[in-house]
């Protein structure tokens, strides 16, 4: 058993978050946010603009520091967790350089860890596999679509075998077909990996359709509004033409409509 | 692969050839029709068969000119990019310096030429050199500065999310987004450390190089050797483009791949 195992993945204790505190352009972003997240977990944020889920997500990756309570990320702090390189993020931008091929992009955490070239190489041609673009590893990011791109990204987060991913709107620049194709594969990935992964986003069925458990956040400042969870066993392409998968996103629109932020 | 390019290449380069080859025959055309006399507009025979006649002397001055916008040019780019650098990595510095070289690289720093004679001397090279070096330092140093800063902020985010420093974060992303940058400011100031070499020469200075050749021919009413050395300094100022666009090449393989900056939208393979 892994380090950690007996912690939660996640644990958000009162966590608040001002921005410019004192300052003119004070804004509270977040306020007494209490939330635990299960190891192996897929848990999505959801909310209207506004609501701080996005702001949660980098506080939990340390990429903030919130302004009252604590991060712990398997037992460890957040910062303790980010410095130990636990996480792997994905953003709706995906952040490939430019400069570097396909497989170099997938290794770049890899050398930042100082692992050996050929390590590098072998892992890089897993990770190639797992998100299906074998053919791809010596192209530049330029070359590929927007959807094969963000797919480079995923690897690149989880080509370290991180116990979190963090994932800020991965799939909201793609189109709605290849949106629904990735986050197919999204789960497969999960399923195949068992790594926990943190989801924002501002779509109904998409939130419904990954998560074992929704967070709805209420705006301004963002607060846990309440937590759905979902239940469809395995998904399939048939899972969004299931009544159940119709009720788990008609509580969640419900839920945002109470705080309004339903579009 | 590479015989393929390097015939489009050629290709491409076939159009330019005609038109410049027609400009000349009509420009000795027209010198012979109209009559025009050769000291204002010398027939590009004579401009040729000028350059082969002073070829020792026009080679050697050449010669002391690309010495000195060469040498300018690099030490120009070494200082501003590396203080470029060290703004980027220290806030303080950036506030302060930057705008403070947009201002400057706005003057005509050309200008400057006969006070650097009076502080650096004629006599050797150093005061055409600091001439050289101020106007190539300005365009390389807010340009890769520029680049350096430019970076999506995801992409920071995602390094510090792998804990790496600010050194990594420069080496891995920083400078290499900076990079077209660098060589836009490379296209620039390439060509311009001859024409800075060449002014700074107008303002005396030895006898032996570009700008006193040209200025002593048009003195004495010899347009044609003049132009000869014109020829010379255009050549000298052309290859350094050629070799700024060979960096920008060699330095960015990816850019290559994918026919440059504007293809950016390739045809999408997600089913």
């Amino acid at each position: 058993m892994s380090k950690g195992a007996d912690f939660p993945a996640v644990q958000v204790n009162g966590v608040g978050m001002v921005f410019n505190k004192g300052a003119t352009g004070e804004v509270a972003a977040l306020d007494g946010i209490d939330l635990t997240i299960r190891a192996g977990e897929f848990v999505t944020l959801i909310g209207p603009s506004g609501c701080g889920k996005s702001t949660l997500l980098r506080l939990i990756g340390d990429l903030l520091t919130p302004t009252a309570g604590d991060v712990s990320v398997f037992g460890r702090s957040a910062h303790e967790s980010r410095t130990g390189q636990d996480y792997g993020m994905v953003f709706q931008h995906a952040g490939l350089f430019d400069w570097r091929k396909v497989k170099a992009n997938i290794e770049l955490p890899l050398e930042l860890r100082g692992w050996s070239r050929s390590d590098r190489g072998a892992r890089s041609s897993e990770m190639l596999g797992l998100v299906k673009l074998d053919e791809f590893g010596d192209h530049y990011p330029r070359q590929l679509s927007g959807g094969m791109q963000q797919r480079v990204s995923i690897a690149r987060a989880l080509s370290f075998q991180p116990r979190l991913l963090l994932m800020d709107e991965p799939f909201g620049a793609l189109d709605e077909m290849t949106r629904e194709h990735m986050q197919g594969e999204l789960l497969r990935i999960w399923g195949e990996t068992g790594t926990t992964v943190v989801f924002v986003t501002h779509s109904i069925s998409e939130a419904a359709f990954l998560s074992n458990r929704v967070i709805v956040l209420s705006p301004r400042p963002g607060r846990v509004h309440s937590i759905i969870d979902v239940d469809l066993g395995d998904r399939t392409p048939d899972t969004r033409e299931d009544p159940d998968f119709f009720s788990a996103a008609t509580t969640i629109r419900e839920a945002l409509r109470s705080v309004g932020g339903a579009e | 692969m590479n015989t393929r390019r390097f015939v489009e290449q050629a290709r491409a380069l076939g159009p330019a050839l005609v038109v410049g080859l027609g400009g000349f025959i009509l420009w000795e055309g027209a010198v012979r029709v109209f009559g025009i006399s050769e000291f204002l507009l010398p027939k590009p025979t004579s401009i040729l068969s000028e350059l082969v006649a002073q070829w020792p002397v026009l080679r050697h001055a050449g010669w002391e000119t690309g010495r000195i916008a060469v040498s300018g040019l690099l030490i120009g780019i070494l200082a501003g990019a590396t203080l470029a650098m060290f703004t980027t990595r220290f806030r303080v510095l950036n506030e302060g310096l930057t705008p403070l070289a947009v201002a400057v690289n706005a003057t005509p720093i050309v200008a400057l030429a006969p006070i650097f004679n009076a502080w650096f001397g004629i006599t050797g090279i150093l005061s055409n050199q600091a001439v050289v070096i101020a106007v190539v330092f300005f365009p390389v140093f807010i340009n890769t500065a520029k680049g350096l800063t430019e970076v999506h902020p995801d992409e920071i985010e995602l390094m510090h999310s792998y804990a790496a420093g600010e050194w990594t974060i420069m080496r891995e992303v920083r400078i290499p987004n900076a990079l077209p940058f660098f060589a836009n400011a490379l296209r620039v100031v390439a060509p311009l450390s001859v024409i800075a070499a060449i002014v700074a020469e107008y303002f005396g200075g030895p006898q032996d190089r570009i700008g006193n050749v040209i200025t002593s021919n048009a003195g004495f009413a010899r347009y044609d050797a003049a132009w000869a050395a014109i020829a010379v300094a255009s050549a000298v100022g052309l290859a350094l483009f050629a070799a700024a666009l060979l960096v920008e090449r060699v330095s960015m393989p990816w850019r290559l791949a994918v026919g440059g900056s504007d293809s950016n939208n390739n045809p999408g393979r997600e089913t």
